[in-house]
């Protein structure tokens, strides 16, 4: 299977220079070519391993506690108007 | 007396004689930091003012340098990242308030490869760590600032990361004791997500007894990270003064040992590793772990998947680096992203998206989950016959900055620590030689799951046969 390394990055939301898609193009068709080495294996009827080790669910009691500080959440914001992120707009067509 | 030079428990035991004081250690450090750091890189930040801060607070505990993906509460985190430069924690991770009520204190940030990909700290956005062995040589990653701030004495411990390796082998390329704890061991909260299903935050040490030490100080049930089963955390280190290799069942995997790539002369570290273990008693096995050669295409699979979907937080609105030449927020995604991220974080995020999208999710992540659980049941089978296995930790010593640049040549380093990793049992890199050209070599050696005492003892008894890494050093310096 080809990768399109291109389309792959769009989905990412990576806009990669022409440069760049050139140098990954092969890197990661090398990448995609020595992981479907897993296609020899049988595996049928072998459950799929989701977590480092089988585990239980782990509840705790869902009480109300006091969260981060509104500031400290927002002190690291690249750009904020009082107690929220500021962003571009988002619906086309909408008053900013 | 050179207070940097110590390891956790001598420096401890100092502190109990009230000979010295968190405060001189930290001074020690930051002496230390000011003399060398320019030369091998290790740390992306220290701030002496906070550490003495906490010394000060308390006289008792041991300072310990903090790989920059770990949240310290007023520090930055940077991931040595340029997505995340300039971002200040708002709070201290779990590991970081454990260390803190058991006797120690965060003290400087340490490079690594940024988010915690790599093998060599090359690819940090922020700065170059040189091997304290030989400054022309890498430290290893993605541990590469911890295991150079230990290697090169300018801290007493520090705490890394494994995902596939990046505590094991850097430990292995700078003389240090590195352990990975069993997945669920130690809590992430607090730590910058790379791969859910593996990271692990463990010690990076002088001696097995200070990783005994640290290890305890950081593992246990934490509510934060639903991964942490409430085992009880045993007194590793307590356990340490009746570790023997007598007796003690060492497995040797036959996969681990022909491979083409295994450097000679850590072949022959490791051979002498294993005749000394004999030597001393222990009964050495031939085990097999027949899924070994598709561990690392399972490894490159899951864990860039993983990664793809943990980094889609860093979009530039609630942190990190927003581009200026965002028109609107689409553009403010992708161009953020773009000049963010590195070459290496861009590839296993593309990788990652990749075998996750729709049409391949069953051939390439599906099938990848479904083989890591037959190389686990490979594990659980050699444990039901030996105690530990011992196998070489990195396929060759350190490497020259700049000598790996294929990404896939580069991934083959992590050959012997990612089995282990998939599986989630614990593992750790212990010195035990050096090369003729003075490069030092760690052997490792895999534990079944929580069987971290089990696995400590037997480094333990290791180490007092073949020496620490003093003597290890000092024996390939009269040579």
């Amino acid at each position: 299977m080809k990768i399109d390394v291109g389309y792959v990055a769009e989905l990412a939301r990576l806009e990669l220079t022409d440069e760049e898609r050139a140098v990954f193009q092969p890197q990661l068709e090398n990448i995609v070519k020595y992981v479907e080495k897993i296609s020899e294996v049988d595996v049928s009827g072998v459950e799929p391993m989701m977590h480092g080790r089988a585990l239980v669910n782990a509840f705790r009691e869902d009480t109300v506690r006091p969260s981060m500080d509104r500031d400290a959440a927002l002190a690291n914001a690249p750009a904020r108007v009082g107690e929220e992120f500021l962003l571009p707009k988002i619906v086309e067509g909408a008053e900013s | 007396m050179e207070l940097y030079k110590l390891g956790i428990k001598e420096a401890q035991d100092l502190i109990a004689k009230g000979e010295v004081t968190s405060t001189d250690l930290v001074k020690a450090v930051a002496d230390r930091y000011r003399a060398k750091n320019g030369e091998i890189g290790a740390y992306l930040t220290f701030d002496e003012e906070a550490a003495l801060k906490l010394a000060a607070a308390n006289p008792t505990a041991v300072p310990v340098a903090i790989k920059d993906l770990i949240n310290v509460a007023g520090q930055p985190c940077t991931c040595a990242s340029k997505i995340l430069k300039g971002y200040v924690s708002p709070y201290d991770a779990t590991v970081v308030r454990n260390l803190k009520a058991n006797g120690f204190i965060p003290c400087g940030r340490v490079n690594m490869d940024e988010f915690a990909m790599g093998s060599s700290t090359e690819n940090s956005g922020l700065g170059v760590t040189r091997n304290p062995y030989d400054l022309t040589r890498v430290p290893g990653g993605s541990s590469g600032g911890s295991a150079a701030a230990v290697g090169g004495d300018l801290c007493l411990a520090a705490l890394g990361t494994d995902t596939g390796g990046s505590i094991r082998q850097p430990a292995s390329f700078c003389n240090c004791v590195g352990v990975k704890p069993s997945y669920g061991r130690v809590s992430r909260f607090g730590v910058t997500a790379f791969a859910s299903s593996l990271d692990q935050v463990g010690p990076m040490t002088k001696t097995v007894e200070d990783a005994a030490i640290l290890l305890k100080a950081l593992a246990g049930h934490d509510e934060m990270d639903g991964t942490t089963p409430d085992e009880p955390v045993p007194d590793y280190a307590a356990e340490l003064p009746r570790a023997t290799l007598k007796g003690l069942k060492v497995g040797l995997p036959k996969e681990y040992f022909n491979v083409a790539g295994l450097d000679p002369e850590v072949k022959r570290i490791t051979d002498a590793a294993v005749a000394a273990c004999a030597a001393a008693g222990a009964e050495i096995t031939e085990v097999s772990l027949p899924h070994t050669e598709y561990a690392m295409a399972v490894y490159y699979i899951i864990a860039p998947a993983e990664a793809s979907a943990n980094l889609a937080r860093f979009d530039g609105v609630r942190y990190g680096h927003r581009s200026a030449a965002a028109k609107d927020v689409y553009s403010l995604y992708v161009k953020s992203r773009a000049e963010g991220f590195g070459p290496e974080v861009k590839r296993r995020i593309i990788m990652g998206t990749y075998v996750l999208s729709s049409g391949y999710y069953d051939a390439y992540y599906g099938r990848a989950q479904k083989v890591r659980t037959l190389i686990t049941r490979d594990f659980d089978a050699a444990f039901g016959q030996v105690d530990v296995l011992l196998t070489p930790c990195a396929p060759t010593p350190a490497f020259r900055l700049g000598e790996l640049q294929d990404p896939l040549t580069m991934y083959l380093n992590d050959l012997f620590t990612i089995p282990s990793a998939l599986a989630g049992v614990c593992a750790a890199s212990v010195p035990a030689g050096f090369t003729r050209a003075g490069l030092p070599v760690g052997v490792q050696f895999i534990g079944g799951a929580f069987r971290e005492a089990t696995l400590l003892k037997a480094c333990k008894a290791f180490e007092d046969c073949v020496g620490t890494r003093d003597t290890l050093h000092k024996t390939e310096e009269t040579k």
